[in-house]
């Protein structure tokens, strides 16, 4: 026993967790173990009622540790550290405990197993947590400017927005223009106004903000420093080209997307007449009365859904994904077309499952009461689209919901409704090391949670980068960025976790292999009592740990990740259950 | 486990492998393959550190000679986000880890590497499916620490 007084919470998630770890015979079997004074199981950890239980139980207790057993790290320890926080516990003597991602979501097939190494991984935590020590976070100042990478409606929108509360912004956009595919647009659902006028507004308004500086024809070059304050290099293209270095606190990514590009005979693409969803919308928005196609009037209109999404995973390259905006987008643009030809053309949607989502179903109510009508196909029959003798188009199908029977539709134009797919930006990846999800597209660290922050400290992604999006849903994702900008930059510093990397003085012989190690030069020779020895500069320190297995003489420990800890972990995995 | 009734030993033997993964690039993978439910020996444990390049020797050691059956070391590779060279000091880590093992009398096999990504999710699941066959063939650890 070492005198501590700790807490210990599992968590069933729900069923996510309970379903396959027995959760109540975890807290039975570790409910002993010495220091634990309070273990409990909770349907939700992270529920306001929890939070609030343990912070009563900590008072009530005496806690001076915590460990949490759910989800991720990921997702929570910030949650759990200031219910620590709150509760009186020093919120860097709380450990989180992995039993959802790394436990029962693994093991669902072994629900015993599961249960065992559960119980094993809490007794770990239990065990590190014990050897925590009180620690207060490191502040750092924070630069009060930051960038925005990508100038499309998300970007803009992020530009004026953290202008707007007070931060200088720098905007940079590869392109020689800002406004991104916005621009090119016409009417745009869900509003109805007018793309290329909502950027041309919010252009304006850029421009116009003394506190925004935009660099078009600019990349970006180079990243240092640390969260806070990074020094971002610029290079502009122009007659010669000019780099220029600034100083920013946060780093906001907004590089949208691009459009699938079909194959050429994917659903007859390469046949005049079958046009890709973004062509199809510069002719709807081009067109001020009916839709004419090589000078014909078009009659009849074929829409094939999850052209280049929902693709199948034996597809070299394949999507897997729903692309999302499109169905809306394909709704949205039919509804165009009736609008600006009375209702006599008729308009055919060929979909595998429709996802107007949200209110965006009143969109498609409306379409069907001006005629669209539409034809569900089966998965794994794909439409065939062929030309004809007599010029026009053929869409062969069969409809899943008049029984399956076999549909051929002559077609003036056939509509391939196709997604978006992640951009290639390997240099801005490779730069800013942003993270890329399975789907090619930057991953947040949370998509409810923080869907916005990466797991980089400071820069945030906003906007279809992130994923497929909708315009209306790019600028509410910007202005989120906005505000995780502010809420780091407008406090003049920011705080760092402390797990930092410590000297014993006293082992220490500085033998400076320690500052060899250290590429951030975090570590300087000190003297103490006429001794020479090695002192980590906390601020500099990025808690790599790079520096502790250098030293013959074990003098260096990473704050968080000790020896002892380390050690203590694995004997906590190793300790056999009895049950 | 135990309950199984084969009556050949090495059949019921399910190794014990400690994975030591980094917070930012191997977890986020690891935690990947779990969300995918994928599925693994329940007898693979992680602890997540900051880097690889952290990993003291020792500790290799001292989970070996615990009980763990096997160490595998999910490395960043070249996604480290804290060092450069992060690759070639895990490398060396490894390399002193191996002197030290093999001193101790634990066979080469129980100690890998390799580089896991954020979302490398089934080549995590596949190593530690290949791993735990290779070390079940292997036997326990203390069979060898004994000898």
């Amino acid at each position: 026993m070492s005198g501590r007084r700790i807490g210990v919470y599992v968590c069933q998630c729900g069923g996510n967790i309970g379903d396959y770890v027995d959760v109540d015979k975890v807290v039975a079997t570790i409910e002993h173990e010495p220091d634990v004074v309070v273990a409990r199981s909770a349907m939700f950890t992270c529920s306001d009622a929890t939070q609030q239980e343990i912070v009563q139980d900590a008072e009530e207790q005496k806690l001076d540790g915590l460990v949490v057993a759910s989800c991720s790290p990921k997702l929570h320890t910030y949650t759990f550290r200031d219910v620590a926080k709150r509760a009186g516990i020093n919120p860097f003597q709380y450990t989180q405990v992995n039993v959802r991602e790394q436990c029962s979501w693994t093991h669902t097939d072994d629900h015993e197993g599961a249960t065992e190494k559960a119980t094993r991984l809490v007794r770990a935590g239990i065990n590190r947590t014990r050897l925590t020590e009180p620690l207060e976070p490191i502040v750092v100042e924070t630069t009060p400017k930051s960038l925005v990478v990508g100038g499309g409606i998300a970007g803009l929108r992020a530009a004026l927005g953290l202008a707007e509360i007070g931060l200088s912004v720098f905007l940079v956009e590869k392109e020689p223009r800002l406004g991104g595919w916005v621009a090119s647009f016409g009417a745009m659902y869900p509003h109805g106004r007018n793309g290329a006028e909502l950027v041309a507004k919010l252009e304006e308004a850029v421009r116009a903000n003394p506190a925004i500086t935009v660099f078009t024809n600019a990349e970006v070059m180079s990243k240092s420093g640390s969260f806070g304050n990074y020094q971002v290099t610029i290079a502009v293209h122009g007659e010669r080209l000019e780099t220029i270095t600034v100083d920013v606190g946060s780093i906001v990514v907004a590089t949208g997307f691009e459009t699938y590009e079909p194959a050429a005979g994917e659903f007859g693409y390469g046949i005049d007449g079958v046009v890709t969803l973004p062509q199809f919308k510069k002719m709807v928005d081009g067109s001020a009365g009916p839709l004419t196609y090589n000078g014909r009037p078009v009659k009849t209109i074929a829409y094939v859904y999850c052209v280049g999404s929902r693709q199948s995973k034996d597809v070299e390259g394949g999507h897997t994904y729903c692309s999302r905006y499109c169905c809306t987008a394909a709704v949205h643009a039919a509804l165009e077309v009736a609008a600006k030809a009375d209702l006599s053309v008729r308009q055919y949607h060929l979909y595998r499952d429709m996802r107007t989502y949200g209110k965006y179903e009143l969109l498609w109510n409306e379409s069907r009461e001006k005629g669209s009508l539409y034809l569900r196909v089966p998965d794994d029959e794909p439409p065939a689209v062929e030309k004809i003798a007599s010029g026009g188009l053929k869409v062969t199908t069969r409809d899943l919901l008049t029984g399956g029977e076999e549909v051929a539709i002559p077609a003036d134009l056939v509509v391939l409704v196709t997604g978006m797919v992640p951009r290639e930006n390997d240099e801005l990846v490779s730069v800013l090391k942003l993270p890329i999800g399975i789907d090619g597209f930057f991953n947040e660290i949370h998509p409810k949670l923080r869907p916005v922050e990466t797991i980089v400290d400071g820069v945030y992604i906003c906007g279809a980068c992130q994923s497929p999006k909708n315009s209306a849903e790019s600028v509410t994702s910007g202005l989120a960025a906005v505000t995780q900008s502010g809420a780091i930059l407008k406090r003049g510093f920011a705080e760092l976790d402390p797990m930092v990397a410590m000297v014993d003085t006293d082992a220490c012989t500085w033998c400076d292999k320690c500052l060899e190690a250290c590429p951030y030069a975090a570590i300087e020779q000190v003297d103490e009592d006429g001794k020479a020895v090695a002192s980590v500069i906390r601020t500099a320190c990025k808690g790599c740990g790079g520096c502790v297995p250098v030293c013959p003489t074990d003098a260096v420990d990473l704050q968080g990740y000790t020896d002892a800890q380390v050690k203590a972990m694995i004997d906590g995995l190793l300790e056999v259950t009895c049950s | 486990m135990t309950e199984r009734l084969d009556t050949d030993k090495d059949q019921a033997f399910v190794p014990t492998i400690l994975v030591l993964s980094t917070n930012n690039i191997s977890d986020p993978g690891i935690d990947l393959a779990g969300s995918s439910h994928m599925h693994y020996s329940p007898k693979v444990m992680v602890i997540s550190l900051p880097c690889t390049s952290g990993i003291k020797p020792g500790w290799v050691l001292y989970a070996m000679q615990q009980g763990f059956d096997g160490v595998f070391v999910a490395a960043d590779g070249d996604e480290c986000a804290y060092l450069s060279d992060c690759s070639e000091r895990t490398s060396q880590i490894m390399a002193d880890t191996q002197t030290l093992l093999q001193e101790d009398g634990f066979e080469p096999q129980r100690l890998r590497m390799a580089a896991i990504c954020s979302v490398c999710a089934e080549p995590f699941t596949n190593y530690m499916h290949e791993f735990s066959k290779s070390l079940t063939e292997l036997g326990p650890s203390r069979k060898a620490s004994a000898a």
